[in-house]
């Protein structure tokens, strides 16, 4: 079956969508991060499981990601943000992060792994989406278009072929990466 | 292959290649980046459809976000069934209210930190849709894409927890903290 024919049909993306996700709320309970000590502890820098995850998944996803798309398999799903929506909205998010102990993603897998005070969490983050729409056309006439980002994407805000900045970028995470093993966290 | 599944943890690294991979057949088979956040704002348009039907049509970001039972919702009710999966086969579910570190930093009793994860979410799903991504949006599907907006959400996501789990824990990293 062509993929334009899978993306196209509702029936089957829903089948899909339950399926990855599936797959990804396993990922995350195997990896330790729907856990609230877990997520804490990376917050006060004493564990840094969350990163390992993140840049081992920026890594892998990002080369394959740009490999496809030089070949037409995919498109970029990029957005241009501001100071006003990425910035603003980036510095609440953490906020809650560090109150809540999950974010959305890890909030479901914790309340799969038995922890309730994911679905309480899942609950508020439902309120709070609810809040942003209700708040939303005064946001964006007036906060959220502040400060536009000059480009979607590094390579474009620089200037040079992405291949050349997922070779920086891949070098960059398996730096950290190393330093992160070294020193033991 | 079950002695796999039944452990209880894997790597970091296992897990963070296995969601790059994942990000792969999203973007393959569904042309979408893996996010969770979404759902969320989709659930609020359907609890707003069943309080009034004329006004949740009305409002301009339920156009954007329509609130419909799709891919991006089932990926969400997904991640509670694999949670569930995980823990259950690795022998780690448990039913709790209140988490350990929690527990012993402020109190055990589960209303306290009911009324603080509630808290914690409503900021949490107010600054995701205000950034337009969440962890997963932003940090990992983002990011990868070496989109502008997702790194620089990603550095704030980290400063804003960093600073206000200081805040609620101590620093630790401080002299005393």
């Amino acid at each position: 079956m062509e993929p334009e024919k899978i993306r196209s049909n509702a029936r089957v993306q829903i089948v899909l969508g339950l399926l990855i996700g599936i797959a990804f709320g396993f990922l995350l309970q195997k990896g330790g991060v729907t856990e609230y000590g877990v997520i804490i502890g990376q917050l006060l820098l004493t564990d840094f499981t969350v990163v390992k995850v993140m840049l081992s998944a920026i890594l892998v996803g990002m080369i394959g990601i740009h490999v496809m798309k030089a070949k037409g398999l995919v498109r970029l799903h990029c957005k241009v943000g501001s100071i006003g929506s990425t910035v603003v909205g980036g510095l609440i998010f953490g906020a809650g992060f560090a109150v809540l102990g999950y974010c959305p993603g890890t909030a479901a897998g914790a309340f799969g792994s038995g922890a309730l005070d994911g679905a309480v969490g899942m609950a508020g983050i439902v309120i709070g989406a609810g809040l942003f729409a209700r708040l939303f056309p005064y946001l964006e006439q007036k906060i959220l278009n502040l400060g536009v980002f000059p480009a979607e994407t590094i390579p474009e805000m620089v200037g040079v072929r992405p291949a050349w900045v997922v070779v920086v970028v891949a070098i960059f995470i398996v730096g950290i990466l190393a330093v992160l093993a070294e020193l033991g966290v | 292959m079950f002695t796999w599944l039944s452990m209880a943890s894997w790597s970091p690294y296992i897990v963070g290649a296995g969601i790059g991979v994942l990000v792969w057949v999203a973007f393959f088979f569904s042309d979408r980046p893996l996010r969770a956040s979404t759902a969320y704002a989709k659930t609020a348009g359907m609890l707003e459809l069943a309080l009034s039907k004329k006004k949740a049509v009305a409002m301009p970001y339920y156009r954007k976000f329509t609130p419909t039972v799709d891919w991006q919702w089932m990926i969400v009710v997904g991640i509670v069934i694999g949670g569930f999966l995980s823990a259950w086969l690795g022998g780690t579910f448990s039913v709790f209210v209140v988490p350990p570190l929690f527990a012993g930093a402020f109190s055990a009793d589960p209303p306290l930190r009911v009324a603080v994860a509630l808290i914690g979410g409503i900021l949490m799903g107010l600054g995701a849709r205000w950034a337009g991504g969440c962890t997963s949006g932003h940090g990992i599907s983002g990011t990868l894409q070496l989109s502008v907006a997702s790194w620089v959400a990603v550095i704030c996501f980290f400063a804003g927890g960093i600073l206000v789990a200081g805040l609620i824990f101590g620093f630790p990293f401080l002299p005393g903290g």
